[in-house]
């Protein structure tokens, strides 16, 4: 098995009609996905690569028993459309937009907790689970099925060691993008716990970047509950102070959030950590 | 958004926050009728500037101009002083420390507040910062403040303004969807007033569109920077002399680590984003070529982008803006051989992987490959 999606997940795009949506509908099909159903509001009775549209999530839900959303509506409209999945009840909700304002998480994180809902993202590529089903826009060609679970919080550099891994033959579980936002459902400790709780995961792949104490948490945790072997890659060792990487979560604040205190984290908690994306199947050719 | 001090004064105002009296000048003939005696305090978007000559006292309005005169046109940090803030000196009783910001961890705002005013917050020690987490959707409740008036030990009259203040702080820092307010030092005043004597603000850029009325301030951006910014293309300058230009986030900074490890440094890091429109790389490699890097190292990990579309990008860009600079490229997607091919026909350097294209960026740089 997989963790957070499989076959059977009944998935609902919000935001179908976009671009976004519409190409990403294409692909999470190709992948095997069972997309039951798209919302975007106005478009209701129209059909998106075969999927039918609807104008709210509740009728989604009601009509086609869709349990899991993925949302690419752009940035303002987005705590509107989460609030909404999580209202209708669905248990899983991949928030792929970027630029959502922070505030706007802060409001919609703990409603989620608060209704048992799990939220990825935002700012993220979302879920793969190879062999069973895709909640993102990965790359569908990147992918095998094996036992190790993925952890990131980025996207191309994600692509890029998965990549790495299925040359090597590292097949994958379940590749999760938790995100590059400071404000995001899942965290790394979150994500880490699934795995371990995953009897089909077998290892542990976590990708880290400056900024926060994300990593530093992750390496406490595993330190003290994770018996997989785990194996780490930190981006933004030249990284300058002060500066936002490209994610808003990517900055190094005063001396907080910097790669050597990731790395050092993870080295004292036993996880070997790779100087190059590419060294990833080398540490895990060692588990 | 970063703000100056008298720009986030200005906010506080609005939100009932007490602020000094001030005036800013961009030049000593600007100032006319200054508050006085008053503290001149350079306007920089940088911390440490009291201890870099910034802030300096004056009695008179001929002071107030000549030390004026002597802040602005200073480099604080790398900071040009471009306007001074003239304000009213308060006789301060107390300093303390007040602030809300995110925590990422807990996903939800904390509020720090310490009888240890005026020094770093982190260089307090933790037992004397109050730090509490506010459910954001209740927002701060009344036995929060209790708690917090009771572990600064401060006199009632003194109390009942700090409450205040601690509401209006919260209140700005949702509706402004601010990261971090900071008062610091919140000055009590020996007649017993409580004023704000410094104040911090960063809103976060996402929330941009929801106060276009912050568009337009300063921020601390080089012009290149700001140029990009305003093209909606992530940009930052580094001090190094190779051109990085990678898509994502994530990668763009890996492949600067890998240029380091391979003994190179990175000039630029710039996401060009999971774009495949020739238009916008040839908007993006405009900026980079701008920065005058001695070679470019070009990183594409495309699983949906096309890399034959990223490279007739590249060629585009390259062909009209007449450029000798040497383009290393490692792009890998679908019809990568298509793109190999025409990287090599402009005479540029296209790579197998990311570590050979950061040493042969290293190599053109130093002559040849």
């Amino acid at each position: 098995m997989a963790v957070l999606l499989s076959k059977k997940s009944r998935v609902l795009v919000q935001g179908i009609t976009g671009h976004q949506g519409q190409f990403h509908t294409r692909a999470m099909l190709d992948f095997g996905t069972k997309v039951v159903a798209g919302v975007t509001p106005g478009k209701g009775g129209t059909k998106v690569e075969g999927v039918p549209v609807f104008d709210g999530v509740r009728e989604a839900v009601h009509r086609r028993r869709a349990n899991a959303s993925i949302i690419f509506v752009p940035a303002a409209y987005a705590k509107d459309a989460a609030i909404e999945a999580i209202e209708a009840g669905l248990k899983l909700v991949v928030i792929i937009t970027e630029r959502i304002p922070f505030h706007d998480c802060l409001e919609v994180m703990p409603l989620a907790r608060s209704r048992g809902c799990v939220v990825i993202g935002p700012n993220c590529p979302g879920l793969a689970s190879p062999g069973q089903a895709k909640m993102g826009i990965m790359p569908n060609q990147l992918f095998k099925e094996g036992d190790a679970g993925v952890i990131s919080r980025s996207g191309t550099l994600t692509y890029e060691i998965v990549n790495a891994m299925t040359e090597a033959g590292f097949g994958q579980t379940t590749c999760i993008g938790i995100g590059g936002d400071p404000i995001i459902g899942t965290s790394m400790v979150d994500a880490l716990a699934m795995f371990q709780k995953d009897r089909k995961t077998k290892r542990i792949v976590v990708v880290g970047e400056i900024g926060g104490t994300a990593e530093e948490e992750a390496a406490d945790f595993i330190e003290r509950r994770v018996t997989k072997p785990v194996v780490a890659y930190v981006a933004g060792r030249t990284a300058p102070p002060g500066k936002r990487m490209g994610h808003a979560g990517a900055i190094i604040q005063g001396n907080r959030g910097t790669a050597e205190s990731k790395v050092k984290a993870f080295e004292a908690a036993g996880v070997p950590v790779a100087e190059y994306p590419v060294g990833i199947p080398r540490l895990l050719a060692a588990t | 958004m970063k703000f100056l001090e008298y720009k986030a004064k200005e906010i506080f105002a609005r939100y009932r926050i007490p602020v000094p009296q001030g005036v800013v000048a961009a030049s000593p003939a600007d100032i006319l009728d200054p508050p006085l005696p008053c503290m001149v305090k350079a306007q920089v978007l940088v911390g440490g500037r009291g201890k870099a000559g910034g802030i300096k006292a004056a009695e008179s309005l001929d002071e107030a101009r000549t030390v004026a005169g002597q802040i602005l046109g200073m480099d604080i940090h790398g900071f040009r002083v471009k306007q001074v803030y003239l304000e009213e000196r308060l006789d301060i009783g107390q300093e303390l420390y007040l602030g809300v910001t995110i925590d990422r961890s807990a996903r939800e705002p904390l509020l720090m507040a310490s009888a240890m005013g005026g020094i770093d917050i982190e260089a307090v020690p933790h037992d004397r910062i109050y730090m509490e987490h506010i459910p954001t959707v209740v927002g701060i409740q009344p036995y929060l403040v209790r708690s917090l008036l009771k572990q600064l030990a401060l006199p009632k009259e003194v109390g009942d303004q700090i409450a205040s203040i601690v509401g209006h702080v919260y209140d700005l820092f949702r509706k402004e969807d601010a990261e971090l307010v900071e008062i610091n030092p919140l000055v009590v005043t020996k007649a017993g007033g409580v004023v704000a004597g410094d104040a911090k603000l960063v809103i976060d850029d996402n929330a941009e569109y929801r106060h276009p009325e912050y568009a337009s301030l300063d921020q601390d951006r080089t012009p290149l920077e700001q140029e990009a910014h305003d093209k909606g293309i992530t940009f930052i300058q580094l001090d190094g002399d190779i051109g990085v230009i990678a898509n994502g986030a994530g990668l763009t900074m890996a492949t600067l680590d890998i240029l380091g490890l391979k003994g190179g440094r990175g000039g630029t890091f710039l996401d060009l984003g999971g774009t495949d429109d020739p238009g916008k790389v040839k908007q993006a490699f405009e900026i980079l070529i701008k920065a005058a890097p001695s070679v470019i190292l070009l990183n594409i990990f495309g699983g949906i982008t096309k890399a034959d579309t990223v490279a007739l990008g590249v060629k585009q860009a390259l062909e009209e803006m007449h450029t000798k600079i040497p383009v290393v490229a490692r792009i890998k997607g679908v019809n990568e051989a298509q793109a190999k091919e025409m990287l090599r026909s402009i005479g540029m350097y296209p790579a197998e992987t990311v570590e050979e294209a950061a040493e042969l960026a290293v190599k053109v740089k130093s002559g040849g490959p």
